[in-house]
């Protein structure tokens, strides 16, 4: 059995150490939230919060993961700056199929933490991890531009 | 476990069960009828003691909630904004306390008036139901205000419905909808109600917010992928690598060494191995290690497929458009120009995987997936599993991403195969490996044009051969007349200038093996980058701005001199550029909709594009949700770029040979222009937005990317990825 703190609960999961933490989110503990998009840390759909850093959950083993903080979209609107964030993609409409949307908001929340005034550079570099197929990229950029100046 | 629930505002229709037309009272609620494909209102009522199971598009019932059904599905486009835009505005509620809901499978109720099938595609939802949606909630309003006056004892004319209530203000009474829902139901159903003019609307036309937009930000938001059932398993597939092959062998052995695999399922050209998470399966089949049968297509390469539609191309095709001789113009011009265009395979690659859930029992069977086909779907699913499709539940979801690839059922059909032999549900994922190098392809495109010119460089003749593949004669064959796929030819056949005598021909060619599917734009995608990158070279031929050339090809279409004219007005057109920077111009008409761009670039000395501006310019006729134009054209613009610039399938013994985001790139967004996006008023009749803005920007860029390096890019991509 490995202990897990997701999202400040203490979970129990009793899955190979090497397993993913994408999968036992998904499939063991049930929070869909996090998406699944390319298996091999190319995408971003899947990121979540290890001890406050965005880290791809398709390539970060539970093993790697135990033991540590792991925060994922169901719960960062439970802070002030992923609220922030949440409502500033609420106000500009950012998504569109929406599935990349929750990886998206957890790479900018990141941003926003390290960052809270970011600049034009700062958000591509973070962002640049998430891939939209939709192309909401624009209204990515303004939300987080948004988030900052009520931050 | 959760049901499939949408979270706020979007909630699954998968406990309901599938109806009789007819108007229905139900549980106290207003149900109504509406047969889309007919036009009309049902007319007869009937009682039914089935709580929630609604056959239409609205359902109130007494405590006031309002349900909206959707006949199409939600894929990132808008539609679940939209389509309760225009029934709010005629019924008179407030949209945002809605609820709305995924329609079930039914190709009559639900069918897309525009196609006639249930059917999300082709930029149509917003054309098709334009009138009905709003005629569905107009005569729901007109039911209620005759209930309320009947009532009252009052003539209907003196009452009014306003906020989700019937007012009658002379005596200063009211009623909320979920008061009426029961008399309501009793009226007869009226027939041909008044629809608003224009001037009077105040929801349509507005800005408004999405209602899938607060699911979309808390991970709350259920896309196919996302269903959780009791007792769920989880597999993951592996189909033949090479097109046409075979499955030799498995090591079940092995895969069933692995912790937490049951089970390896075995189809004739494809293998799952089923287990307690994705990762066990994903584990299990690795173990399997399966061995194939390379099949009849081992030896292809792309060079294979292009050099048969070179050839195919050398012989007459079916002739799209004729007006006037231009062969024979051609044949004594004195100026001729010709050029041939080559447009890659294309892969969706929707960031969602493609994945379904099936749980098949003696006597029915559930199927929860995101599609955009959903009837095909139930269809294709009952012929699997011998049950009749009436015994086929499907339980839409969201789509984590379409663009065409969901208009397919081949991932429903191999999972219906791998869970017709596993006992309880099963949810079938491919890895993203397996989705790019199996999904059904954007065609290979070989297109030659020749044109003859006047002494001012201006068209007098203009042929056209197309070769590709028919995606129509597989998915539409009574689409296809005298051998031409009107869907591929569309734009080149009919395009928006005047070119003299013309001959638009085309040639299907299949491509061994390779499956070959609709994907964002379909023909008008193919059509537009020719058309505006041979339109683009007859100017510089002419030595004419690209601009003003095409302007004077446009004296019979003032909708597309408009876009253009705005388009260059907005970017300073013809303003100096600094050195390794170019602007290109393109029009796109197609779906109903014109749409003007101009693309920046800058290339530098290693020839590297950085795409700098766009702006986009659209007459998309009555526009229902402006904000979502503007998404759509944002949307549209991004999607093509990623393939202009990135975007090939290309194929080596048989099989392909990209698999992932690191060699089939998409734009990122350090990648990302700045764009910009204008909305020409009108009060023509709605036209598509969620497509064109893709086939446009393909030859604005191409085109950009002439006027900054003097290169014409004549096939696509512009970037080729080491595989």
């Amino acid at each position: 059995m490995t202990i897990l703190n997701v999202n400040d609960k203490q979970r129990e999961v009793g899955v190979p150490p090497d397993m993913p933490l994408l999968w036992v989110l998904r499939d063991v503990l049930q929070m869909t939230g996090t998406k699944f998009g390319c298996g091999r840390g190319l995408c971003g759909a899947c990121m979540i919060h290890l001890d406050a850093e965005p880290v791809r959950s398709c390539v970060t083993t539970v093993g790697a993961a135990a033991g540590r903080r792991i925060m994922t979209i169901e719960s960062i609107g439970g802070t002030a700056l992923g609220k922030k964030v949440q409502q500033a993609w609420i106000d500009l409409d950012v998504p569109q199929c929406g599935y990349c949307q929750s990886g998206q908001i957890m790479s900018a929340v990141s941003l926003l933490a390290r960052s809270p005034r970011p600049s034009d550079a700062d958000i591509e570099t973070a962002m640049t991890a998430n891939i939209c197929r939709c192309g909401t990229y624009p209204r990515i950029r303004e939300a987080i531009k948004r988030a900052a100046g009520e931050a | 476990m959760s049901e499939s629930h949408g979270g706020p505002g979007c909630c699954s229709a998968s406990r309901r069960r599938f109806l009789k037309m007819g108007g229905a009272a139900v549980g106290g609620g207003l149900l109504l009828g509406i047969d889309l494909a007919a036009f009309a209102a049902v007319s007869d009522s009937q009682t039914s003691h089935a709580p929630f199971e609604p056959n239409a598009f609205l359902r109130i019932d007494a405590s006031g909630r309002i349900t909206f059904v959707m006949p199409f599905i939600e894929m990132g486009q808008g539609t679940y904004t939209a389509i309760p835009m225009l029934i709010a505005e005629e019924l008179e509620v407030d949209v945002d306390r809605v609820v709305v809901e995924h329609a079930p499978a039914d190709d009559k109720v639900y069918a897309n008036p525009l196609i006639g099938i249930q059917m999300t595609g082709g930029s149509t939802s917003v054309r098709a139901s334009w009138e009905p949606m709003r005629r569905a909630g107009a005569t729901a309003r007109v039911m209620l205000l005759n209930a309320a006056a009947g009532q009252w004892g009052v003539d209907p004319k003196s009452c009014e419905a306003a906020d989700g209530y019937i007012l009658h203000r002379s005596s200063a009474r009211k009623i909320p909808y979920g008061g009426l829902v029961d008399a309501a139901a009793r009226m007869p159903v009226p027939q041909d109600v008044a629809l608003k003019e224009p001037k009077m609307f105040k929801l349509i036309g507005t800005p408004h917010r999405r209602l899938d937009t607060p699911a979309k930000v808390n991970g709350s938001a259920t896309f196919g992928i996302d269903v959780l059932i009791p007792r769920m398993k989880f597999a993951v597939i592996a189909i033949s690598p090479t097109f046409g092959g075979t499955l030799i062998n498995v090591d079940e052995v092995k895969a069933k060494a692995v912790a937490g695999v049951s089970q390896v399922v075995r189809m004739q050209d494809a293998v799952a191995v089923v287990g307690v998470h994705t990762w066990a399966a994903k584990q299990g089949l690795a173990a399997a290690n399966p061995t194939w049968n390379a099949g009849p297509n081992a030896w292809l390469s792309t060079s294979d497929v292009v050099n048969q539609l070179l050839t195919a191309c050398q012989k007459p095709g079916a002739v799209a458009r004729r007006e006037g001789e231009a062969v024979r113009v051609l044949e004594s011009a004195t100026q001729r120009m010709q050029a041939v265009y080559e447009q890659p395979f294309l892969a969706h690659a929707a960031l969602e995987p493609m994945n379904c859930t099936v749980h098949v029992q003696p006597n029915g069977c559930d199927v929860w997936v995101g599609t955009q086909v959903a009837g095909t779907a139930r269809s294709a699913v009952a012929r699997v599993t011998g049950l009749k499709p009436e015994q086929v539940r499907m339980h839409n979801h969201l789509l984590g991403g379409g663009f065409g690839r969901r208009l397919e059922v081949d991932g429903i059909v191999r999972a219906a195969q791998v869970a017709k032999q596993v006992d309880g549900p099963v949810k079938v994922i491919w890895t993203r490996e397996e989705d790019i190098q199996h999904d059904m392809y954007r065609p290979y495109y070989y297109d030659h044009l020749v044109a003859a010119l006047n002494e001012s460089g201006r068209p007098i003749a203009w042929t056209h051969r197309i070769a590709g593949s028919s995606i129509q004669a597989r998915f539409f064959p009574q689409a296809v007349k005298n051998g031409v796929d009107s869907d591929a030819v569309e734009s080149a056949a009919n395009p928006a200038y005047a070119l003299g005598a013309m001959q638009v021909e085309w040639i299907a060619q299949e491509p061994p093996g390779i499956p070959t599917a609709f994907w964002r734009g379909v023909g008008v995608t193919r059509s537009t980058f020719v058309v505006e990158s041979f339109i683009d070279e007859l100017a510089a031929h002419a030595k004419a701005d690209p601009f003003e050339y095409r302007l004077a090809l446009l004296e019979r279409n003032s909708r597309a001199r408009a876009v253009l004219e705005v388009a260059a007005s907005k970017t300073g057109w013809g303003t100096k550029l600094p050195r390794h920077r170019g602007r290109g111009i393109a029009l796109c008409t197609g779906f109903g909709s014109f749409i003007a761009q101009v693309v920046e670039v800058a290339v530098d000395a290693h020839g590297t594009i950085a795409v700098t501006r766009v702006v986009c310019v659209v007459d998309c006729g009555l526009v229902v949700n402006p904000d979502t134009v503007r998404a759509q054209m944002q949307s549209g613009i991004i999607f093509g770029l990623s393939a202009a610039l990135y975007g090939e399938i290309t194929l080596k013994d048989g099989r392909v040979r990209q698999s992932n985001f690191h060699d089939y790139r998409v734009l990122r967004m350090n990648e990302s222009p700045a764009i910009e996006v204008h909305l020409i008023k009108s009060v023509e009749a709605p036209g598509g937005v969620g497509e064109p803005a893709t086939s446009c920007v393909m030859p604005a860029l191409t085109n950009a990317v002439y006027a900054a390096t003097g290169k014409r890019v004549r096939k696509l991509p512009l970037v080729t990825a080491p595989v």
